[in-house]
């Protein structure tokens, strides 16, 4: 819009709606202002509480640093990353979230893949299946898998858990998968079946460059997904398979006197899904838009 | 589900052979191959999503071991116990506040988010806690909302707002030697007997802790000399910081109480005169009637000022986690109400508003209505999410008020796996749950169907 088209529009208002107007908007921006200090509060509070001791969370609330900023200290970051339970949690977080998010992201293209451009009998049923399967809540699966897992010696190891959060991830990535492979245009893949390509040459050389923003968008979701949860974990593994969650979760028990180990453990749990969704945020919405019913 | 799915070309045409026998072998190679693509989704979604659900169907007629059929048993269970009556009415009342606080919150930002500048910024701060876990999340408001004003920020606020409007200088916790000649009577410091005009009344008083006496409080001073409609004396702390002194003495080191309300009582019980003490703890009643009095120090003086609300007790604490829920979902909203409207045509609102509609006419006539899908699916995608939660009821309850707080899943997990060992019932809840969210199944199944016949 030109500085003349502006000046057009104005004109058409009276004087009483265009200081309405302006009145309007400082109030919303106010209001703004104060819902995003509000929204604002909870994480730089936990922040400024894991920079504190023990002796002074117990004494006096996380502001008071805002009048006495000697009180801050790395001590609770140096001192949790010299615990082993800690560094060994975190390590069994990375080693849930990145293989879960990986065969999530492989299993459910190539379904996706087969269930939008594959024709075989059943298709549309099984399909339907699978977008039934959307809404399982995972309390269904944890006493039978629970159970099974114990059977094949595989409870309370870090391959349980990963498994778990594949079965009940693929739901979903089958339904984005799919619905973004629809989406390609049909020309594209039939110039590569008459080029006499394999359907999974097709896959790798068509499917995948073109299926890259919505692979992204699952990956992401599923990697944070993975990473922050606590219940799958809390039962499927143990004290040396836990991840971050439960390690944390654990010294809830004496919530005044491990306020430094919670508030200093929530915050590195928080860090890796914090870039992630930083610097992918797009694709992270972009998932959400495509449907999360689950 | 903004995303509309376009439905596959017809890919078979044109394949194959004219030949019958080469067009089956190559339909079944299509078939093989195809099945390849789908093994390990299939294999996995078989044997650890669908098969549990023939399970746990199964599972939910047997007792707590496994062993025996029992029937209904656990559905009765399941209505009749206490701890999941609570869950099952908390689940209510979460399903019935949370997404729409959500879902308002979300829709308020959207609409007005043009009106600002900082649009982007403002929509990164509120839809970031969807990134962090619902634990780190619960960890926080747990500390948000602690008891002692000192250590939790809300009622530290709730405290200073309240101590700007009262002027209390309260002195918790006072109390008198047991030889001082005083009576301590439902936190009422008085004099034991009666005191006439013209006469003194002192209160040494111990007890006080150091930091709740005011910065004006002087060194104490011998009361003045009383008038005959006078009553005079002194209220001091009986101690001398670092030990020494005698007990009862006004002595250098010790310190006046300002501000403490003195009364006279007459005999009927009625207060006749009453005063206040200065920076040297000196008071002084006048105009009384000859007579004896009662000086009594009311309770009020030593009560505690206001403390702020036991946000974590019982009675609070589904609002405060509900309250968290909000925190993390209202951005979700959001950013979902604002996606749909950014696709709606703007020249609609503004022919409108052209045409001298109110701004609150443009948004219910003609915003709202095209934005009713987007809302409709914001709406029940919270409320799905919101039957199933665990991780905040788990977290934020201090142990006392978990039982208060319960809901279907944390019950799930308490009965099955957190110590109540009893998979029978455990299966009963985790088939309420997916009872409860049969519905929203239909509607996506129906809605795919609408999408293929399109």
């Amino acid at each position: 819009m030109t500085g003349a088209d502006l000046t057009i529009v104005r004109g058409k208002k009276t004087v009483g709606q265009r200081i309405l107007g302006v009145f309007n908007n400082s109030i919303v921006n106010v209001v703004f202002v104060l819902v995003a200090l509000f929204w604002l509060v909870p994480s730089v509070g936990l922040l400024l509480s894991s920079l504190r001791t023990v002796g002074d969370s117990a004494s006096s609330g996380w502001w008071t640093v805002f009048t006495e900023p000697t009180q801050l200290t790395l001590e609770n970051y140096a001192a949790l990353l010299s615990n082993d339970t800690i560094t060994g949690s975190f390590w069994n977080t990375i080693l849930i979230a990145v293989p879960t998010t990986f065969f999530v992201v492989l299993f459910g293209s190539l379904a996706g893949y087969a269930f939008a451009w594959m024709e075989f009998p059943g298709r549309d049923w099984l399909l339907i299946a699978v977008i039934i399967l959307l809404a399982v809540p995972i309390q269904v699966g944890l006493i039978p898998i629970a159970r099974m897992f114990g059977a094949l010696g595989i409870f309370g190891s870090i391959l349980g858990v990963v498994l778990f959060h594949i079965a009940f991830g693929l739901p979903f990535a089958i339904f984005l998968m799919r619905n973004f492979f629809t989406q390609i245009p049909s020309e594209l893949l039939e110039a590569a079946r008459l080029d006499g390509a394999s359907d999974l040459r097709i896959f790798l050389t068509v499917i995948v460059p073109l299926g890259v923003p919505a692979i992204a968008s699952l990956a992401i979701f599923q990697f944070l997904w993975t990473w922050n949860d606590m219940l799958v974990a809390l039962i499927f593994s143990n004290s040396q398979s836990q991840p971050l969650t439960v390690a944390i979760q654990s010294q809830l028990r004496q919530f005044g006197a491990n306020i430094d180990v919670l508030s200093t453990g929530a915050f590195i749990s928080m860090i890796i899904p914090l870039i992630v969704f930083f610097a992918f945020q797009r694709y992270f919405v972009q998932a959400l838009l495509a449907g999360s019913q689950r | 589900m903004t995303q509309s799915a376009v439905a596959p070309a017809e890919t078979s045409t044109g394949r194959g052979g004219p030949g019958r026998s080469s067009r089956a072998s190559s339909r079944r190679r299509m078939f093989l191959i195809a099945l390849i693509f789908l093994a390990p989704a299939l294999l996995l979604l078989g044997a650890l999503v669908a098969y549990p659900i023939v399970y746990t169907v199964v599972r939910s007629f047997f007792d707590a071991s496994g062993g025996q059929f029992v029937g209904f048993d656990n559905y009765v269970e399941m209505f009749t116990r206490d701890s999941t009556f609570t869950a099952i009415r908390n689940n209510i009342i979460w399903v019935i506040v949370a997404p729409v606080t959500c879902t308002i919150l979300g829709l308020i930002f959207a609409v007005l988010l043009d009106r600002i500048r900082w649009a982007t910024a403002f929509k990164l701060i509120i839809f970031m806690p969807m990134a962090i876990s619902m634990l780190a999340a619960g960890v926080i408001f747990r500390m948000m909302f602690q008891e002692n004003p000192n250590l939790g920020v809300v009622n530290a606020a709730l405290v200073g707002i309240n101590s700007w409007f009262t002027d209390e200088s309260a002195y918790p916790g006072a109390n008198v030697r047991a030889d001082s000649g005083l009576i301590v009577q439902g936190g009422t410091i008085a004099s034991d007997g009666a005191v006439e005009p013209g006469t003194e009344q002192n209160f040494p008083l111990v007890g006080i802790r150091a930091d709740s006496i005011p910065e004006e409080a002087a060194q104490a001073e011998e009361p003045g000399s009383a008038g005959s409609d006078e009553i005079t004396g002194t209220v001091w702390l009986d101690v001398i910081r670092g030990g020494g002194g005698e007990n009862g003495e006004i002595e250098d080191g010790k310190s006046g109480l300002p501000g403490i309300r003195v009364d006279a009582v007459a005999d009927d019980g009625s207060i006749a005169a009453s005063a206040e003490t200065d920076a040297e703890g000196q008071y002084q009643i006048t105009g009384l009637a000859d007579g004896s009095y009662t000086i009594a120090l009311p309770a009020s003086n030593f009560t505690q000022g206001y403390q702020g609300v036991n946000w974590l007790g019982e009675t609070l604490i589904t609002a405060v986690i509900i309250l968290s829920y909000v925190w993390i979902w209202a951005g979700f909203a959001m950013i979902m109400i604002a996606s749909g409207l950014s696709a709606i045509d703007r020249s609609l609102q503004e022919a409108a508003r052209m045409d001298g509609a109110s701004e609150w006419k443009v948004f219910t006539k003609i915003t709202a209505p095209l934005l009713s899908p987007v809302i409709i699916v914001v709406f029940v995608t919270l409320i799905i999410n919101v039957l199933k939660i665990f991780d905040l009821v788990y977290v934020i309850p201090p142990g006392s008020s978990k039982p208060a707080a319960n809901v279907i899943a944390v019950e799930m997990w308490t009965v099955s796996f957190g110590g109540g060992n009893n998979q029978g019932l455990g299966s009963a809840l985790a088939l309420l749950l997916l009872i409860l969210v049969l519905p929203s199944m239909i509607i996506n199944v129906r809605r795919f169907r609408e999408e293929r016949s399109r």
